[in-house]
């Protein structure tokens, strides 16, 4: 059986997508065979940002519909063997996406896969309620500003009380907070929340701190996952979160202003 | 299940039996006219949707003492509303067997809850029965679009209350995290309910329909341990 982790926010353009392919490689690299699917049907992009849009056939609603195979869909990815990518279909609709339809293509997916993981669609409609209910782990993605948070704390009522696991009465999803975009400058200069202000908002597990990197515009301009960037700090930060997700103790880091050794003074590093 | 999360202590049980009281609310019949029961049933599940839907209740029969029920009629009732049946209590042997066979109801006792005296019983005077304690307790958090509401009884939240949550009680609301969003006591009128929260950054808080907004709220009384009760027709908000 799969562990299902759903990753999802409320509030759009947060950093599901960068979020969805940085755990999904991060986790294959450590030995895991893993599934990432885009629920994002209509506003297909975690194909661009896994760099391996022009190899889509076939796609989830494809599968959904039983026009394809999950086999002729899923997209092995180049770089790491154990990644495998389930793309969003561009031209259906949302409606295409049934709750039966979903579980039965999870239900395929939990027989040959360790993880999958689900970017979900931003808001709170059918796409992000589906991408969430079958989950057993969920990463809250959220900004450090004021409508993200109220927007993670809305979805995270949801989680509790309209997945499968609520309905039928089972352990609860487990929840974690993932803050990115973080830039502490701009918490020092009050522009932005602080790690602290969102924890005591939502009083959640933290599982990671992503700061605001130009890494991440980089990486996804050249389809790669940025977590394959192993000297930004972006990608050490996502490292760091799967290790942390998948049991390790890792300390926190990219919290605190970088203080500027004498060589980066020198150098302007 | 992946080797990573078989070393995590938490994921090696399967499950957990434990032995826990749960409060349900109790749909007490009256009648055996199920077209009767069933389109009262509708107005009142009519009145808070909401609340009802998907609401697990109870079936007691204590005043149909030994009559025949048309179970199957009786679930079909409260399903067509949304509710889910979960048991039956206070039935003889033959209409609790006539539950399990026919309806699939299982028979469960209602614990320690003395069951009131049927209507005709004259009420002793002397010393009343102690009033149905009711009491909800919430121990997750109530996060933001959410609402609860506790019909005859007070709620207790041992979590925060987040902005744009909504908790209700017939009774007293406490509140043992931060209160953020809004809470509303003695919703039914009762101007004797109190408030009582460890940190109140509330939206609103309101006791029998009398209500103060966040920004009628004193700043001193912000982020600190409070209580709140009506006096004189105006809602007081103390220190405590
Ligand atoms: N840590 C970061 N630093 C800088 N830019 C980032 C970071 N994370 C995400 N971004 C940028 O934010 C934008 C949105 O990211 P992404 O597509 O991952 O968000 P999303 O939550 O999936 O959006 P949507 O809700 O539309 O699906 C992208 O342009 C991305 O490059
Ligand atoms: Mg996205």
């Amino acid at each position: 059986m799969a562990r299902i982790i759903v990753v999802t926010s409320g509030k759009g353009g947060v950093g599901k997508t960068t979020t969805s392919a940085a755990m999904a490689m991060g986790l294959a690299l450590k030995g895991h065979r893993t599934a990432v699917i885009d629920f994002d049907v209509g506003l297909r992009n975690l194909d661009l940002i896994m760099g391996c849009e022009r190899r889509v056939v076939y796609d989830f609603v494809n599968v959904i519909n039983g026009e394809s195979t999950l086999n002729q869909a899923l997209i092995k990815d180049k770089r790491c063997d154990k990644l495998f990518i389930l793309p969003a279909s561009q031209t259906r609709d949302k409606e295409s996406l049934t709750v039966e339809g979903v579980g039965k293509v999870l239900e395929d997916l939990s027989k040959d896969f360790e993880f999958i993981v689900c970017d979900s669609p931003a808001g709170i409609e059918r796409g992000a309620t589906l991408a969430m209910y079958y989950a057993d782990d969920a990463i809250v993605v959220t900004n450090p500003e004021v409508s993200s948070v109220r927007d993670s704390d809305r979805m995270l009522g949801i989680l509790a009380s309209k997945s499968r696991r609520a309905e039928q009465g089972e352990e609860p999803i487990k929840e974690y907070l993932l803050l990115t975009r973080y830039s502490p400058e701009r918490v020092k200069l009050g522009e932005m929340l602080s790690v602290e202000d969102v924890q005591d908002i939502l009083s959640l597990h933290l599982l990671g701190v992503i700061p605001e990197s130009k890494a991440v515009l980089n990486a996804s301009n050249s389809g790669v996952p940025v977590i394959l960037d192993e000297k930004s700090d972006a990608g050490q930060a996502f490292s760091d979160v799967v290790r942390r997700y998948l049991g390790e103790h890792v300390t926190h880091r990219f919290i605190d202003v970088e203080k500027k050794s004498i060589f980066g003074r020198l150098f302007g590093g | 299940m992946p080797a990573s999360h078989s070393e995590s202590a938490e994921f090696v049980n399967a499950f957990e039996i434990k032995s826990g009281a749960v409060n349900l609310p109790v749909l007490k019949l009256l009648s055996v006219d199920m077209e009767y029961v069933s389109s009262q049933l509708w107005q009142k599940v009519r009145q808070a949707p909401e609340f009802f839907r998907n609401a697990p209740m109870a079936i007691d029969i204590h005043s149909l003492a030994d009559v025949d029920i048309d179970f199957v009629g009786l679930v079909r009732a409260m399903r067509d509303c949304g509710l889910i049946p979960v048991g039956l209590c206070g039935g003889a042997e033959r209409q609790n067997q006539a539950a399990q066979a026919h309806a699939g109801l299982s028979v469960i006792s209602l614990a320690r809850h003395e069951l009131p005296p049927p209507a005709s019983a004259p009420k002793p005077k002397a010393a009343p029965p102690p009033a149905e304690v009711h009491t909800k307790i919430v121990e997750q958090p109530v996060r933001s679009g959410q609402r609860i509401y506790v019909a005859g009884g007070d709620l207790v939240v041992m979590s925060q209350v987040s902005a744009g949550a909504e908790i209700m009680a017939d009774g007293n609301i406490h509140v043992y995290g931060t209160l953020r969003g809004r809470a509303l006591a003695g919703v039914q009128g009762n101007l004797g309910c109190r408030i009582f929260c460890h940190d109140l950054q509330a939206e609103l808080v309101s006791i029998g329909g009398h209500y103060k907004i966040s920004e009628n709220i004193d700043d001193s009384l912000r982020g600190v341990p409070v209580q709140i009760y009506l006096q004189d027709q105006s809602l007081v908000i103390q220190r405590i």
